[in-house]
């Protein structure tokens, strides 16, 4: 006999994600038979706020488009802005980019280790996760004066220089995480219970990945090798020596596997850019920023962020303001089209725990 | 499905943890430091600030307004307001910090307030917090967005110079100008300074984004002598620019001079300032003397539909501006454009009429109904000492007329200028382009000079030597009453016990003689008010040589106007402009009421 098809309100107070979105599930029993997303619980307008700000003004916007992760986004925004108006960026601060680029990736794989666990069951995974975080938000904090909100990568390269054995409390950072992932793999990779509620579960066609705009972890998790470091290597990654893993089975493990692996990247790149960063100048400083006129012009850049694939468009128009900005994230795709498509036939608790797995972030859903 | 025993067993070894020391939360409870830039609530540095504002303008999220605090001293180049910040709004990126020209802001380690009141989210910076100074963290030194240095301006080179009388400043190209005027934060601090209140901000803003023809219309708006100013103001606004606390001020007269200079006859002038002139509204108005302030009261009653005549005295008008300041500095075929565009469009100028000799006073107040007098001054101070009268002693104000009149005047090969002020530099650098070798005696310090320091520089680099602390005694001649050479006197400089500055005085003995061709006197002019008829003169009220006016420049007689020099102690061209300016306000109230 068919079950009666109920439908179920899951959210909008994070339901596996960080920020407010909405996922309304018909199910019937315990499983899903229709998913549908519903965004606007956390729209703050970036894209039309940028237009009526100067270019620098942006930066302070851009980073909130993304809480857990705001390094790309002020990449972007920076990249864009350069590649319009041809500004040079001095190599120190491309090392320094990178660096943080990678520190931002680790801390956002961090908060999503606690995630992936809290949403299985596994409680003691966030405390830590979340706890070791806190080291990557300290180097923040010291290096950007902020620990969230960083506003640190500008036009023209970064807005401060390395302070006195900054670079040595990184490495000691990461000599730390380094010996924490063991413990990691046994709490939680490892983990029985997590193995059997990540295999098999929320899978990715890998025929339909690439057509469906799948990037990042869950496109590698299928088995694809994509990604914006290596396909198109900005700053200095083209110096730089680092393997991008893959993983074949398109399932929450599959994902959860890329991100562990990449962890260990991460680590290696930060060292290697500690090691072969240039002295010189950090800062190619742009003209006042109340009266800075960039030339007419557009861009798109794209960078890998711990999502995927994150890309900005930005057109000048010759003004004191951006014409357009349109930001063109992984969540999106991952967090409505994709997430739509293969709740259908998940268990309603493992909605949450699928939804995390695709890195979805809704302030940048909305924009 | 097998039974996965590494699985349900390794999760286990998280027990080992539990004799480990917590990371994150410390025993006893401890508040945590912030890092040393950590961007924490806001410091300001209440005198260093000078509430320009910029602060609140580059807030994108408009969390900073200006308000004027009680009981604050508030000096020149101050407007007196100080930074609010709500808290509730900031989001702490401070970029009011990196772009604060005086660098009196800074954020903080503090980071904790509890309120269940909003409103106390407001916060004065300095003033709510002052013991933010010991906890400054996120400070712009050395790392401030804005620029600094000014794009420095090109110059003939000092042999160059002295060779001819060709321009020796060669003004901005597009690029150089638009990248000053760029820097410029438009917050307007300059314009309190500036006599007549030009627009500053508006026109450098213009340039900034490529209008040169709008920034050549604003200049206008209130100074109709914008490329004279542009090429010799006394730009007392840059003294107070924002910039100024931390850099090099921006170079608004170097801007405007640019601005005005792309415009190239007087009819483009029209075109681009394409003025609204008022239908005549019958009245008519006297103004003696074409100079700076004549002309600009001339220019602006003209277009409020007055009948205006301006006398002047000799063939050319701008009185010290075409007399006065040496060709190098302005050319003729600038003046001549400015000039002829106020012609084009209604000024009227009489020349070769000189009131009291071609003209009476009387007959002028007849025929108009109020009268504007910028004679300036024309007579020199006499030095007062022995020789004085020989020839070879001449006075630096007719030695430069007739030099600008492009007269021969003989002044042999070593010239001695008594003074320091701009009339003294010119003397001496025009001597320097005749020839001479040339040597400023100043009573006092060079820093005590009131000439302008670019002039002073310029002067040396020409080769112009000064000799600061130096009396003259008396003026040697020869047999045929010819200078020979000049006496002087080294001083030293006295304190003065009241706290003015400092005084010289003649140390005995220290005396010393320069052999000379020609001295030059430039200590001063006065005012010759010898054509004005008794009966005025009697009810004409002047203090210490200068006609007493009110703030529209009205005298003590009703009708009676007066501006520049002959009314303020300000002497240069921009004060006269604002005399002439402020003076039309007052003629057309004076005129225009006694119509009601």
């Amino acid at each position: 006999m068919r079950e009666k098809e109920t439908t179920l309100y899951l959210g909008p107070q994070h339901p596996g994600v960080t920020g407010n979105m909405m996922v309304k599930l018909k199910v019937a029993g315990d499983t899903v038979v229709k998913a549908e997303t519903h965004v606007g619980y956390l729209h703050r307008a970036f894209e039309k706020l940028m237009e009526q700000r100067t270019w620098m003004q942006s930066f302070p916007i851009v980073c909130r488009i993304c809480v857990p992760e705001p390094d790309p986004n002020e990449e972007n925004l920076a990249r864009a802005i350069e590649e319009i108006e041809g500004r040079e960026v001095p190599e120190r601060a491309k090392y320094i980019r990178v660096m943080i680029l990678e520190l931002s990736r680790l801390a956002a794989y961090m908060l999503w280790m606690g995630g992936q666990a809290g949403t299985a069951g596994l409680y003691t995974v966030p405390q830590w996760s979340v706890g070791d975080r806190d080291y990557i938000i300290d180097l923040f904090e010291e290096l950007t004066g902020g620990r969230i909100y960083h506003m640190y990568i500008w036009a023209g390269g970064v807005r401060r220089d390395l302070p006195e054995g900054f670079a040595d409390k990184v490495l000691r950072t990461m000599d730390y995480l380094e010996s924490r992932l063991p413990e990691y793999d046994k709490l939680f990779f490892e983990n029985a219970i997590f193995q059997k509620r990540a295999k098999g579960v929320g899978i990715i066609d890998k025929d339909k990945a690439l057509e469906w705009g799948v990037v990042g972890p869950p496109l590698r998790g299928c088995g694809i090798k994509h990604d914006v470091r290596i396909d198109e290597p900005y700053e200095v990654y083209d110096k730089l020596d680092f393997v991008v893993p893959t993983h074949e089975g398109g399932d929450v493990w599959s994902r959860a596997m890329v991100r562990r692996q990449e962890m260990e990247q991460s680590i290696s790149i930060i060292r290697q850019v500690i090691d072969k960063m240039p002295a010189g100048e950090y800062y190619n400083k742009v003209p006042n920023p109340l009266n800075w006129y960039v030339p007419e012009g557009d861009a798109y850049v794209k960078t890998e962020s711990a999502r995927g694939e994150f890309g900005y468009y930005a057109v000048s128009d010759g003004g004191l303001k951006p014409r357009r900005v349109h930001v063109r994230g992984p969540a999106y795709v991952h967090g409505v089209s994709l997430l739509e498509k293969i709740l259908v036939g998940a268990n309603i608790s493992d909605v949450a725990f699928i939804m995390n797995s695709l890195g979805v972030c809704p302030p940048e859903i909305e924009r | 499905m097998a039974l996965n025993l590494k699985g349900i067993i390794s999760p286990y070894n998280a027990l080992k943890q539990a004799g480990r020391k917590p990371h994150t939360v410390q025993y006893p409870y401890k508040k945590k430091e912030a890092a040393d830039r950590y961007r924490g609530f806001h410091f300001n540095d209440i005198q260093e600030c000078i509430g320009c504002g910029t602060c609140s303008t580059i807030c994108q999220n408009h969390a900073i307004d200006m308000i004027e605090i009680e009981g604050l001293e508030v000096g020149p180049g101050d407007s007196g307001l100080r930074p609010r910040v709500d808290n509730g709004r900031c989001c702490w990126c401070a970029l009011c910090v990196d772009s604060c020209p005086t660098g009196s802001l800074s954020l903080t380690k503090d980071y904790l307030y509890v309120s269940e009141d909003p409103n106390s989210f407001l916060l004065i910076p300095g003033i709510d917090n002052p013991d933010g100074q010991n906890r400054k963290s996120w400070i712009s030194n050395g790392n401030s967005l804005l620029d600094y240095k000014r794009i420095p301006m090109r110059e003939l080179e000092g042999q160059e110079r002295v060779k001819s009388f060709a321009e020796v400043v060669l003004g901005y190209n597009e690029e150089e100008a638009r990248t000053e005027a760029a820097r410029c934060l438009g917050c307007g601090i300059c314009t309190e300074n500036c006599p007549v209140h030009m627009h500053i901000p508006e026109y450098i803003n213009a340039i900034a984004r490529g209008d040169d023809k709008m920034a050549v219309k604003i200049i206008y708006d209130n100074n109709p002598l914008g490329e004279t100013c542009g090429k010799v103001c006394t730009r007392r606004c840059e003294e107070i620019c924002a910039f100024t606390k931390r850099g090099e001020p921006i170079a608004i007269r170097w801007l405007k001079r640019y601005a005005t200079e792309t415009v190239e006859n007087e009819k483009m002038i029209e075109e681009i300032v394409n003025p609204t002139i008022l239908p005549p509204n019958g009245h008519s108005v006297a103004i003696i003397g074409a100079g700076p302030g004549g002309l600009t009261a001339a220019y602006y009653l003209a277009m409020r539909g007055f009948n205006v005549m301006v006398y002047e005295a000799k063939e050319h008008a701008g009185g010290m501006i075409m007399y006065g300041i040496p060709k190098y500095r302005l050319p003729l075929d600038s003046l001549d454009k400015q000039i002829e565009y106020l012609q084009s469009i209604g000024v009227e100028i009489k020349f070769n009429t000189k009131v009291g000799k071609d003209i009476s006073f009387d007959e002028i107040r007849q025929h108009h109904e109020a009268v504007y007098i910028g004679i300036g001054f024309e007579v020199p101070y006499k030095l007062g000492i022995t020789g004085e009268d020989a020839s070879g002693s001449i006075q630096a104000i007719n030695f430069l007329r007739e030099i600008n009149r492009e007269k021969h005047i003989e002044i042999g090969d070593k010239v001695v200028v008594i003074g320091g002020g701009n009339v003294a530099i010119d003397a001496a650098r025009v001597s320097r382009r005749l020839g001479a070798e040339v040597t400023i005696l100043y009573r006092r310090r060079v820093e005590d000079m009131p000439a302008d320091w670019e002039e002073i520089e310029g002067a040396e680099d020409e080769g112009v030597i000064i000799h600061p602390q130096a009396i003259p005694l008396e003026i040697i001649t020869d047999e045929n009453n010819k200078v020979k050479a000049i006496k002087y006197a080294n001083a030293e400089m006295i304190p003065d016990p009241k706290g003015g500055r400092p005084r010289p005085k003649i140390i005995e003995g220290d005396e010393h003689i320069l052999e000379v061709t020609t001295v030059i006197g430039a200590i001063g002019q006065e005012a010759d008010y010898s054509f004005l008829p008794d009966d005025i003169k009697e009810k004409l009220e002047i203090n210490r040589g200068r006609i007493v006016v009110n703030e529209d420049r009205q005298t003590s007689i009703p009708w009676l106007f007066a501006g520049g020099d002959i009314a303020n102690r300000r002497a240069d061209a921009i004060g006269a402009i604002a005399d002439g300016f402020n003076a039309v306000k007052g003629i057309e109230k004076f005129i225009l009421k006694e119509d009601k």
